[in-house]
């Protein structure tokens, strides 16, 4: 596996992400993995201490990873949150979406798809983590940010 | 009706284009076909036994002349003449080739159409009362909020790989014409002691192998306050629904395992959450949408009167004719069941005389329904007798709103690849046995719905007399079941014992309706006279 795909300036943290359980119990740890069942609110706590989130996508049809990137960018975590697993590039642009900022899938994406997914819609209906305008902000100009 | 500004169609012919490089990449091997299924399914597109089906949707039942007309293109072009209305409001195809999927898509995009979200583990194109509008017993045009959800949950970042699919109906009257407790989520629009207008709110509901009804969850959300409301629901199902094992992946079940007080308090926490994220649409989006359905300019001081003197029309008025808001104007149901045809199929040269009449008479709004029929929402009175003209001259005029055979029925085993047996068979053959009008209409409201596999896209369980196929030791059989409602008085069918094959289950119809003949009060509908005596009497006139 080569480097993940990061949207961050940072230098990569090089510590590997210990399990949810091991994480709350070592107090110096900076990165944790999040499984797709684990409770990510157990994390809010102890959020000035990580780094990095690795969550997991065991599947690529489950997506409870999305809820739990979104609770983290919703809690003011801004550290590195980057989806591992059967991640594939159809995902890539609801995952930005949720607030992940870097990508190590099983299976390589293909070149240039990413730009692709990524540049594919032009606008978003609806806000999310990142930040983006919805549509609704665009047609009245009064809501737009400053 | 809504029109698409710049925004939205920019979305839509994205979604083409993307689509149309997915399907590409599947034709020249790049995909397989497992990689593809769930990409495809996200537009509508499913593989059937004999070939794709396309599902476009009609979001809250809503068409234009020019989008029927449109639909009634694809009908001829892309498939064998027809097209099929769904119980979910939407219309399918049956006969569709890969290649061309993308092309249709491109030309519903120019009317403003498309299948996003029409399949697949997604918050699916929404349902709502197909006489919004026009329902003298509504408290607003529920279309409003339908559009703007639409929006909100069309490409939900979050929310675009659930657990199960997520269905959510919108009326704003105390009649249910949607079914709407069967929904994952179902919302009424209602007013609070202070005059203010919000959301009645249900979860959990379902039909499925497992069928639930929706459980009142709140009964007072602010109407600037849903999306957040929606998402919280959304949330705290992605987030803990099992994910082992499809048939227990849907709302309902993890409302089912929780339990609704604990389901609830989870979901208002959540809510409170998401309130202070500032994510709901402004009132000014609502306003800009809303006036997109402002009542068409109707008519004052029309007349009233109906020249009832040519007794088919009088027979046809009496049935499937509703009364409207507007005075001098009423709403006309258009019957997709003519006997011996197929529930819900309709020509392209069918499409388009519909579309006729919606522009000429129906200020260009026609709507389809769950229970597969069509309507011309807003028809004045005086032109009702040449729109009834009209349409019995295209097939189109059958008489049997509510009746015995205004059948719900699924594909089933002559298209589906999920179904265990057929439908269409069934349900032309019930509607054969009672094709004399006067015996249906002495026997009144009855609703007969009918499902090939579990699944119950027929929606057999929400039927007053439901079949349910199955498959049995590699042969088609028939269940029975009694006493289910979609509407206001919602009610889940229960299963009346051992079931038939195909011969037997129609007699087997036949003699539980012998017996509610027997056996009802004046006036009575079989479905009140079942609640009154329950399964019993049935049962001896069913199996002796």
């Amino acid at each position: 596996m080569g480097d993940p795909l990061r949207f961050r300036d940072d230098p990569a943290p090089d510590e590997p992400g210990v399990s949810l359980d091991a994480f709350l119990n070592q107090k110096d740890a900076t990165s944790v993995l999040l499984e797709a069942g684990d409770d990510v609110r157990a994390l809010l706590p102890e959020l000035g201490r990580v780094r990095l989130v690795e969550i997991d996508f065991p599947r690529f049809r489950d997506g409870r990873g999305f809820s739990s990137a979104s609770i983290l960018r919703e809690a003011g975590y801004t550290g590195e949150i980057r989806a591992i697993g059967d991640v594939l590039v159809d995902l890539v642009f609801f995952m930005r979406r949720c607030g992940f900022d870097s990508f190590e899938p099983d299976a390589p994406f293909h070149p240039g798809a990413v730009d692709a997914a990524l540049s594919r819609y032009p606008d978003v209906y609806q806000s999310a983590t990142d930040g983006r305008e919805p549509i609704w902000a665009l047609r009245h100009p009064q809501f737009a940010a400053e | 009706m809504y029109k698409y500004d710049e925004y939205d169609q920019a979305m839509v012919d994205a979604r083409v284009e993307e689509f149309r490089d997915q399907t590409r990449r599947r034709i020249e091997g790049h995909l397989s076909e497992d990689q593809f299924k769930p990409l495809r399914l996200k537009n509508g597109l499913y593989l059937q036994l004999h070939a794709y089906m396309l599902r476009v949707a009609v979001p809250y039942g809503t068409l234009n002349s020019r989008q029927m007309r449109k639909l009634a293109h694809i009908a001829r072009k892309y498939d064998r003449g027809y097209g099929h209305f769904t119980t979910r409001q939407n219309i399918q195809y049956n006969w569709i080739k890969l290649a061309e999927a993308p092309d249709i898509l491109a030309e519903l995009a120019t009317v403003e159409m498309h299948a996003i979200q029409t399949s697949g583990e997604s918050i699916r194109n929404l349902s709502a009362d197909h006489y919004a509008g026009a329902a003298p017993d509504e408290i607003c045009d529920p279309r409003p909020w339908a559009e703007l959800i639409r929006q909100a949950t069309t490409f939900h970042p979050e929310f675009s790989y659930l657990p199960r699919k997520f269905k959510i109906a919108v009326i704003a009257a105390q009649e249910d014409r949607a079914a709407l407790r069967w929904h994952d989520c179902a919302l009424r629009i209602v007013k609070n002691e202070s005059g203010e207008q919000g959301f009645e709110v249900y979860a959990g509901g379902g039909m499925g192998r497992t069928p639930i009804i929706a459980f009142p969850i709140r009964e007072f959300c602010p109407a600037g306050q849903i999306f957040s409301y929606i998402q919280a629901i959304l949330r705290v199902w992605n987030r803990h629904a099992r994910r082992d094992n499809i048939h227990k992946q849907r709302m309902k079940i993890l409302v089912h395992e929780l339990g609704e007080e604990e389901f609830r308090r989870q979901v208002e926490m959540e809510f409170e959450h998401i309130l202070t994220l500032g994510r709901d649409f402004p009132q000014a989006e609502y306003d800009r949408i809303a006036a997109h359905f402002d009542p068409p300019p109707f008519e004052t001081a029309l007349s009233e009167e109906l020249d009832r003197s040519d007794p088919d029309f009088a027979l046809w008025v009496d049935r499937q004719v509703a009364a409207h808001k507007a005075p001098g104007y009423a709403i006309v149901n258009i019957s997709l069941k003519p006997c011996g045809g197929i529930t819900g199929d309709i020509s392209a040269e069918q499409m388009e005389l519909v579309a006729d009449l919606a522009e000429r008479y129906s200020f260009d709004d026609l709507r389809s329904t769950h229970v597969q029929n069509l309507v011309l929402p807003h028809v004045r009175k005086q032109d009702l007798y040449a729109v009834w003209q009209a349409l019995d001259a295209a097939g189109l005029a059958s008489v049997n709103l509510g009746l015995v055979t205004d059948i719900i029925a699924c594909p089933g085993l002559d298209y589906c690849s999920l179904a265990n047996a057929r439908s269409i068979p069934v349900a032309q053959q019930i509607a054969e046995r009672f094709a004399d009008l006067d015996r249906q209409l002495d026997l009144g409201e009855l609703k007969i719905k009918i499902s090939g596999c579990i699944n119950a896209c027929g929606h057999h369980h929400a039927a007053h007399i439901g079949i349910l196929g199955v498959d049995r030791k590699g042969t088609e059989n028939y269940q029975l079941l009694l006493g289910g409602s979609g509407a206001e008085d919602v009610s889940q069918a229960k299963i009346t014992g051992p079931g038939f094959d195909e011969t037997g289950i129609v007699d087997a119809v036949e003699r539980t309706i012998e017996r509610y003949r027997e056996i009802r009060e004046p006036g009575e509908r079989f479905l009140d006279c079942y609640r009154r005596v329950g399964m019993d009497p049935f049962k001896e006139a069913i199996y002796g």
